[in-house]
């Protein structure tokens, strides 16, 4: 019975316990019960998924569980990352949940939120334990009965709070649209693969894969590129991600941007370097890099001048799983060049922002979801001033912040340092393509990283600092301590990632290399993270620890030199310089709309706002205006053009197909007949 | 012996970098005819600032007081392990390029944080406009750094420094000026001097990081304006190695680094002449086009990264 | 760019010699903290910008106060010194309050000007709320309608004792 078999065994147990108590204890303690339970369960797939990572692998299989077919699990170190990420998720989100869970809802005059509620408690194990079975399905049937699961089980999740808000019930269509069409999708290519197999497990497939002619390989590599990029929230099929996030309880957007999305990620992994092998074409991977840096530069623009505040964060979410298919679009391309130490590298890279990003969502989540509650306002235009009433969560939040924006001693810095060193050591390698390529990739990344900096600065600076701009963000105070403690635990692992990522690399860079074929592609020297060169000479060093502590003794050296030579040492507290004139109010600080206009105004091109303005005269003279109003949108240009064709035409296609249905039997009647006549035919003319 | 040039570098960095801002002024007064202040008057100004009493501002909270520590204590880092006198460094898994421009980097977010933090419309301005500048700027500075790494195959800045000792002809290579142009773009982007800035405008509205600390006062104004020179010197010195490394150590010798040091100060006064004589050639650009001046940096690093490919 | 390099070429110096250095007189001995380096915050009370001129003038390349360590700064964070110009009218009163009160210690405050100094030719009209030195301490006056820029400059220079 190995720390693997146990983890998996309690994580399962436990899980489906805890959806048992969602279901019949009583209201009081509900929340408090499947609280602890998730995190248990979270605990127990971290375990597992460590344990699987270091090397142990273990195979499950329940046969005639369907018809048809059994079911097949097996957990190889590639799914232990995805379990253990999902896992240490949800410890946070559910110590979370039990405070979060029972709090006031919007906090605009509802007793309580209704998440307690036996559905939705119920369902938010079934929800994980779905997440935590993706990864380890080892045949196709396998796989998407444990997809659709977790789609179905999100989708209940999403819709929660239907009854509050109207925008919730329009989330949850798109959602569950884009969910089923992604599905059809994966379904269509790994059918496809299947059909070419021995049968539908993954071992098959793998047999199966060399004799694949190019053409089928590609279909199967786009159908489930497509369904599989859709979930992860890649541009062009990032839609519902957007509008899914802020209309879910945060709990669940945390959940779902931190756990879910990257099974998207291991889908791409999964079918491009594993089950396809040696087969991939590089113009795949050149595909999935290019959709890689299209989401990444969008989504984070679009986070730059959104003012919703967990809208910005969904958007955040496309731009990191776009950086991660960087790398992984990297890391295949550097494959099939031949280059397999490279390729290792770009995985390794791609796997840790992975981890490191589940770590800062959850925690951006989380305290987002404790401002949303406490203030029932979720515009950043109408918060500021919280960090006098609620200073855990801006400390919180400013711990996120700065790992989004990949900023040392943030933990998405070492991430990207590694993705950076991948991309720009390709240059030899990969010829004329990569020389073209490989410039533009960094460029978008380095773009990336500039607009995440200017959407962090402005999402805590004008969300938490200055002062309040509404009575409600005047008034907020914490949330109950589990809410506090849910962050922290998410907090910590952000640190630990940041100060230590030795800890977890050499594992994830194992990972990485067996998944592509290659040896260990980082070594660790102490602290240091160190890049090995093909002639074992190291052409890359980074210590982010050494980093945070001279940034450290930096600061103590300041403050003891202006200690020192300052020869007046008492403060005075003075009134803010307003120009001598009135005091300044709320209304006269920046918001995040004027923050964000000059970014607006760089990228006018691409965005394409749209303003109105509304004239209003006295009924007794057209000369005197009584209101102006002044509306500005930024749509997703990618909607309108994509989009918005695409459903006239399924409209127009439906009132057309009302033609068909005149009412009248007999025509009804012609139509199966006719139907079967010309298959007969045909099957006589094909046979 | 390591440890010397890490505390050498740390006193020429902190003692010099505000003679270099009176060299720059003292440049541009006589060129406009005017006598100005002397090479010193920055020492004065901060010596007087350090005497008079800290203001807190109401409102503001520890963001706003750490901020000019912060801003130091990055600049401090960089000036240790950045190449100014030696390509040894003590501390060589930080002396990294991509690490050390986002330690500048750092810098400026928490200036920008502490702009918003105080609550006033100017604190915005220079925050929205700073943050805007810097987004703009990285994807050059990286692609830049891109191009200088490939001859090198690292992105360690002695490794990049000794290369450039080694092979001398490399400095009139096409990816060498390139990306040198790329780079004088975006040092001027991120020190804020002309045409992107100017750093003695009174004017509010075409203030950018003049901005961001108009709350400032007393020795939290001397840490920020120490720190803004500290950073100019950072940025020429590290151009300066980059391309024209000659003078500069490549061990822990002591006569050496006492020989490194005079060279690093001519050519980081030379450089900071060439661009306060230049500035007074120059008018501030409009905000919205300062993108277009990035965007043709940006073009000149991608020739840069192509021309190392293809004409490697 | 050529010709403007030809005409800096060609105009050369333009700030006349400084004179010799003033006695410190009025000036009280907290500007001894100075040490050379004052920077100064100009309000406008309620001036015509005759004496705005003047100042402007004084820091221009003929007279060049910058020379002897005085600069002029946006904010009175920055400040050292406040300089005055204008009688101080009823709606500016409490603006110069607050400005004096933003300034950090030692702070100083320079009237220039016979409006700032004593009202001028607008003592007692309507808008008028009084000198300067009846709305903060004055610790140095610049008599004059407007003061020459070489009095405004040797008064800076009492400040900055270079």
């Amino acid at each position: 019975m190995t720390a693997l078999h146990a983890g998996l065994g309690v994580a399962l147990g436990a899980g489906s316990l805890t959806a048992l108590a969602g279901l019949l204890v009583p209201r009081r303690a509900r929340t408090t019960v499947v609280g602890a339970g998730l995190a248990i369960t979270g605990a127990a797939a971290l375990l597992a998924g460590i344990a699987a990572m270091t090397g142990r692998s273990a195979s499950f299989a329940v046969p005639d569980l369907l018809p048809l077919f059994g079911l097949l699990f097996t957990v190889d170190p590639l799914a232990g990352v995805f379990l253990a990420i999902t896992g240490g998720v949800t410890v946070a989100v559910g110590i979370y949940g039990i405070g979060y869970c029972r709090g006031p809802g919007d906090g605009q005059g509802h007793d309580h939120g209704g998440l307690d509620a036996r559905g939705v408690q119920a369902v938010l194990p079934l929800f994980v334990l779905a997440m935590l079975a993706v990864p380890v399905a080892a045949s196709v049937g396998t796989l998407l009965l444990c997809w659709e699961l977790m789609a179905l089980t999100s989708l209940l999740l999403v819709i929660a709070e239907h009854r509050r808000r109207p925008t919730v019930a329009s989330a949850g269509r798109w959602y569950a649209v884009m969910t089923q069409l992604g599905l059809v999708a994966i379904l269509i290519g790994l059918s496809v693969f299947a059909g070419h197999a021995v049968d539908g497990s993954f071992a098959a497939l793998r047999a199966a894969a060399p004799t694949l002619t190019p053409a089928v390989a590609a279909l199967v590599f786009v159908a489930t590129g497509i369904g599989f990029g859709s979930k992860a929230g890649i541009v062009p099929l990032h839609a519902w991600l957007p509008r899914a996030h802020p209309e879910a309880p945060s709990n669940v957007s945390a959940l779902m941007s931190a756990a879910m999305v990257n099974l998207g990620v291991y889908g791409i992994v999964r079918v491009g370097f594993d089950l396809l092998g040696d087969t991939g074409a590089a113009w795949w991977w050149l595909l999935v890099l290019g959709l890689g840096a299209l989401s990444a530069i969008y989504g984070i623009l679009q986070a730059a001048i959104g003012t919703n505040f967990k809208r910005l964060l969904g958007n955040s979410t496309t731009e990191n799983m776009g950086l991660i298919l960087i790398g992984v679009g990297a890391a295949g391309f550097f494959g099939t060049a031949g280059d397999l130490d490279l390729a290792a590298l770009a995985l390794a890279a791609a796997l840790l922002h992975l981890v490191n990003h589940a770590a800062f969502k959850t925690l951006l989540f989380t305290s987002a979801g404790s401002v949303v509650q406490a203030t029932g306002r979720r515009d950043l235009d109408e918060l500021g001033g919280l960090n006098t009433g609620m200073p855990a969560t801006t400390a919180a939040f400013g711990v996120g912040a700065l790992a989004a924006s990949a900023l040392p001693p943030g933990a998405a810095f070492v991430s990207e340092w590694l993705l950076l060193q991948a991309l720009i050591h390709g240059l030899p390698a990969t010829g004329v393509a990569g020389a073209i390529v490989l410039p533009l990739a960094v460029a978008a990344v380095a773009l990336t990283a500039g607009l995440a900096v200017a959407t962090f600065v402005k999402a805590f600076g004008i969300g938490f600092l200055a002062k309040p701009r509404t009575p409600e963000a005047a008034s907020a105070t914490e949330g109950p301590a589990s809410m506090l403690v849910g962050m922290g635990v998410a907090g910590v692992a952000c640190v630990a990632l940041a100060l230590a990522p030795t800890l977890v690399l050499p594992t994830i860079g194992s990972v990485a290399g067996a998944t592509v074929g290659a040896g260990d592609p980082v070594r660790i020297h102490g602290l240091t993270i160190e890049l090995v060169g093909t002639l074992g000479a190291t052409v890359g060093s980074l210590s982010p620890l050494m980093l945070t502590l001279a940034l450290l003794i930096g600061t103590v050296l300041a403050l003891a030199g202006a200690r020192a030579l300052a020869t007046r040492r008492a403060a005075r507290a003075a009134r803010l310089w307003d120009c001598g004139g009135g005091p300044l109010s709320a209304r006269m600080e920046y918001t995040a709309t004027s923050f964000a206009e000059p970014l607006q105004r760089v990228f006018d091109d691409v965005l394409r706002a749209e303003h109105d303005v509304d004239v209003s005269h006295y009924d007794e003279s057209r000369y005197l205006v009584q209101t102006v109003e002044y509306r500005r949108r930024v749509p997703d240009r990618i909607e309108k053009r994509l989009y918005d064709p695409v459903l006239r035409l399924v409209a127009a296609w439906g009132q057309a197909g009302r033609k068909l249905a005149t009412g009248s039997v007999h025509r009804y009647l012609g139509y199966g007949f006719y139907t079967l006549c010309g298959l007969l035919v045909l099957l006589v003319v094909t046979r | 012996m390591t440890g010397l040039v890490v505390v050498v570098q740390l006193l020429v960095v902190v003692a010099l970098s505000p003679l270099l801002i009176g060299m720059m002024r003292q440049v541009r007064a006589r060129m406009e005819g005017r006598v100005g202040p002397g090479i010193g008057q920055p020492w004065r100004d901060l010596r007087k600032l350090m005497r008079k009493q800290p203001i807190t501002p109401d409102g503001t909270s520890v963001v706003f007081r750490t901020a000019p520590l912060v801003l130091v204590a990055t600049c401090l880092v960089v000036a240790a392990v950045a190449p100014l006198v030696s390509t040894a460094a003590l501390l060589d898994p930080v002396s990294d390029l991509f690490a050390v421009v986002a330690l500048l980097t750092l810098g400026t977010v928490t200036l920008a944080l502490a702009g918003i933090d105080t609550g006033t419309a100017f604190g915005g301005l220079g925050a929205s406009r700073e943050t805007t500048i810097v987004a703009l700027v990285e994807p050059t500075l990286l692609v830049a750094i891109f191009a200088l790494s490939v001859p090198v195959g690292s992105t360690n800045l002695g490794a990049i420094v000794g290369a450039t000792l080694a092979d001398p002809a490399q400095v009139l290579s096409p990816v060498s000026l390139l990306a040198a142009a790329a780079l004088v773009v975006v040092i001027i982007a991120e020190t804020g001097r002309l045409p992107v800035d100017n750093p003695s405008t009174h004017l509010e509205l075409t203030m950018v990081h003049e901005a961001m600390i108009l709350e400032y006062a007393g020795p939290d104004l001397a840490l920020v304006e120490l720190a803004a020179s500290m950073r100019l010197s950072l940025f020429l010195g590290l151009l300066a190695n980059l391309f024209l490394p000659w003078g500069i150590a490549t061990g822990g010798d002591p006569l050496l680094i006492g020989l490194a040091v005079p060279a690093l100060v001519v050519k980081v006064a030379a450089l900071g002449a060439l661009l306060a004589a230049a500035e007074v050639f120059l008018a501030k650009l409009r905000l919205f086009r300062v993108p277009e001046l990035l965007a043709g940096s940006f073009v000149m690093g991608l020739l840069a990264v192509g021309a190392s490919y293809f004409l490697a | 760019m050529l010709a403007l390099w030809r005409k800096i070429r060609a105009t050369g110096r333009v700030a006349e010699p400084a004179p010799p250095l003033p006695p410190a007189g009025e000036v009280p001995d907290r500007v001894r903290e100075l040490r050379g380096s004052v920077q100064v915050r100009h309000v406008d009370a309620g001036s015509c910008n005759g004496c705005e001129v003047e100042i402007g003038a004084a820091f221009g390349p003929v007279y060049d106060a910058d020379r002897y360590g005085a600069r002029l700064v946006a904010s009175p964070r920055h400040a050292d010194a406040l300089i005055v110009t204008g009688v101080v009218t009823r709606n500016m009163a409490q603006p110069l309050r607050r400005t004096y009160e933003a300034v950090s210690d030692p702070k100083l405050v320079v009237a220039v000007g016979d409006c700032a100094v004593d009202c001028g030719l607008f003592r007692g009209a309507p808008g008028v709320a009084g000198a300067v030195s009846d709305v903060v301490p004055v610790d140095l006056r610049i008599p004059g309608c407007p003061p020459r820029p070489a009095a405004i400059v040797e008064g800076l220079r009492k400040l900055t004792g270079r």
